[in-house]
């Protein structure tokens, strides 16, 4: 450590300090007093809870909250996907780089343009119905944006399509990084494909599980704007809007800033909880470490 | 414990009918990866195998190479969206918002790493809790204020928004490669006279481009794909980046699928290049908040 005078390295973090205060913690703090009033302008009267009355009686919040909790079952399906193909890529087999690279081109994509070309890809008219017609699966050639059945669960493999490569190099980065030794020893002692991953390779990625579903927990409730304005804008109906949506749409189209602010305090609050599962989870650990 | 393999060598017919089974487990694998592979590039290919189809080709046969290449596309795609005007806003808040965010963040991870004060280890947590803190829940009271101050649509507005952001990602990540370089190295520059701000400049700086080559690329990457903010701080024409521009040139287009690929592949191409030249920065960095979490 640097001998300072008391008061530099305060010095040093104030530019940062600022600017977070500015960009978090003050609009944190108006976010909340925002949910609690009349808005006109920038500020109004104190209303009470009337903001969160209105957005439970409103039946849109209710379906963009409805959405948004369905879009966290992409979750499990994106841990699966990633824990598999990152643990075949570990084995080291042939062109293990050159797999990896591709299966990370899609994350490198910017989001607008994934959705705009998928919506492509998936119109009535589009390549992947015309695939299917040509394979003589035309009961299978369905409006897949176009009804409200389908809709969300197409924006749902869409952003699976392209989130799935960061949970890839994320589990192989992790899985690089561990020792050989165990992994060498359990091959020797003749343990299976399945017990190796069950009994050594789980085990290790343990913590990078635990982070990944809380992120990727939070990425779903979100962080998902972008696919959903360019794929649907929240359509057909109200079929795929989300809580973003609904809180951009309340807030900068529909002029009603309160009622916008008490869905983001509720989105706030989801987060806080996944953040503290995470801290959680990590105290946990340090714990455990500090016992063996 | 007998091992599989001392059985295999004990019976002379069962090694090579195991070898044969590892061999096709090997296949498989392969097979599956082929696929994922497939799956992965497909949108890509057909993003980029159709920005060169005259639209009579496309209607004809949307899954074929593009044959003759057409680059009509293009030119079309130039003249009727403002690329140009896209691509400078965006070049010009990437680089405003990255510069910003990277230089607050070497000061603040310094002081973190190499000095001791009251309240580093909260500034360190709070850090870690912004960075997933989502920019929605913000939106509505950062838009108000910002109307007050005028900084709506303006650069400054939107740079200092997009540097907040990454900013708590940035500390992390830096203070994490400060602690890292050898306390010697900081010690040999204090015999020489250096001050604070010396050490920072002219020994942990240049000790740490790898880590400063990641966090830019980073930064720059989410910054110059960010759709809300854009969207909704900078309205104007004039102002419009470049994921904006792509969904308006959309919409103006909507009915012609070549035209329409040509633009996403124009708006593709600068994140693309960087990622064929920089791979290793891209894994690192994206990594980088998690392996050591």
């Amino acid at each position: 450590m640097l001998r300072t005078r008391p008061w530099v390295p305060y010095l040093y973090v104030a530019p940062a300090i600022a600017l977070l205060a500015l960009i978090f913690a003050y609009p944190i703090v108006k976010v909340i007093d925002f949910s609690t009033r009349l808005i006109r302008g920038s500020t109004g009267p104190r209303v009470g809870t009337l903001n969160y009355r209105l957005v439970f009686e409103d039946p849109t919040f209710r379906d963009a909250a409805k959405h948004s909790a369905l879009l966290l079952l992409a979750v499990p399906v994106l841990l699966f996907i990633s824990v598999v193909v990152s643990v075949l890529l570990y084995e080291r087999m042939r062109g293990w780089k050159l797999y990896r690279s591709i299966l990370f081109i899609p994350y490198i994509l910017a989001v607008p343009i994934v959705g705009i070309v998928a919506s492509y890809l998936f119109s009535l008219n589009g390549v992947v119905n015309s695939i299917l017609r040509g394979m003589g699966l035309d009961g299978l050639a369905l409006d897949w944006l176009g009804s409200e059945r389908l809709a969300l669960w197409t924006v749902m493999a869409v952003i699976i399509w392209r989130e799935v490569g960061f949970g890839i190099i994320l589990f192989l980065a992790r899985l690089l990084s561990m020792s050989e030794e165990p992994l060498e020893a359990a091959r020797i002692d003749g343990a299976s494909w399945w017990n190796r991953l069950r009994y050594v390779i789980l085990p290790e990625l343990r913590g990078t599980i635990e982070f990944y579903v809380v992120v990727a927990s939070i990425t779903m409730l979100a962080w998902v704007f972008a696919y959903v304005y360019t794929l649907t804008s929240g359509g057909p109906g109200t079929s795929t809007t989300i809580l973003e949506l609904y809180i951009y749409n309340q807030g900068l189209r529909n002029s009603l800033p309160g009622m916008a602010s008490a869905v983001a305090v509720l989105l706030l609050g989801a987060t806080t909880i996944l953040i503290g599962i995470r801290f959680w989870f990590n105290s946990r650990r340090s714990d455990e470490e500090v016992t063996a | 414990m007998t091992s599989h393999d001392a059985v295999a060598a004990a019976s002379p017919s069962a090694r090579p009918r195991r070898r044969q089974r590892v061999r096709l487990a090997a296949f498989m694998r392969h097979v599956l990866l082929v696929v994922a592979c497939g799956l992965a590039l497909y949108p890509i290919f057909f993003m980029v195998t159709t920005a060169f189809k005259t639209r009579a080709d496309y209607l004809a046969n949307p899954y074929s190479l593009p044959w003759p290449i057409s680059f009509g596309n293009f030119s079309q795609a130039v003249d009727g969206g403002a690329f140009g005007t896209w691509f400078k806003n965006s070049v010009i808040l990437t680089l405003g918002s990255v510069i910003l965010s990277t230089a607050f963040a070497a000061l603040a991870a310094f002081a973190v790493a190499r000095m001791r004060w009251r309240g580093r280890h909260v500034f360190l947590s709070v850090n870690v809790a912004l960075m997933v803190v989502p920019p929605v829940v913000m939106l509505i009271p950062l838009f108000i204020f910002f109307t007050d101050l005028h900084l709506v649509s303006t650069y400054q507005g939107v740079i200092l928004i997009y540097a907040g952001l990454t900013l708590p990602f940035s500390v992390y990540l830096l203070t994490n490669f400060f602690r890292s370089i050898p306390h010697e190295l900081v010690e040999s520059a204090l015999v020489d006279g250096s001050g604070n701000l010396g050490i920072l400049l002219r020994i942990v700086l240049p000790l740490s481009v790898p880590a400063l080559v990641t966090l830019v690329v980073v930064n720059a990457l989410w910054v110059w794909n960010e759709l809300l903010i854009a969207l909704v701080f900078l309205p104007e024409d004039r102002l419009k980046t470049l994921m904006v521009g792509v969904t308006v040139f959309q919409n103006r287009y909507n009915l012609d699928v070549p035209v329409t690929m040509a633009g996403m592949l124009l708006a593709s191409l600068p994140m693309i290049l960087l990622y064929l030249f920089g791979q290793r920065f891209f894994i690192r960095g994206l990594t980088a908040g998690a392996v050591k979490g």
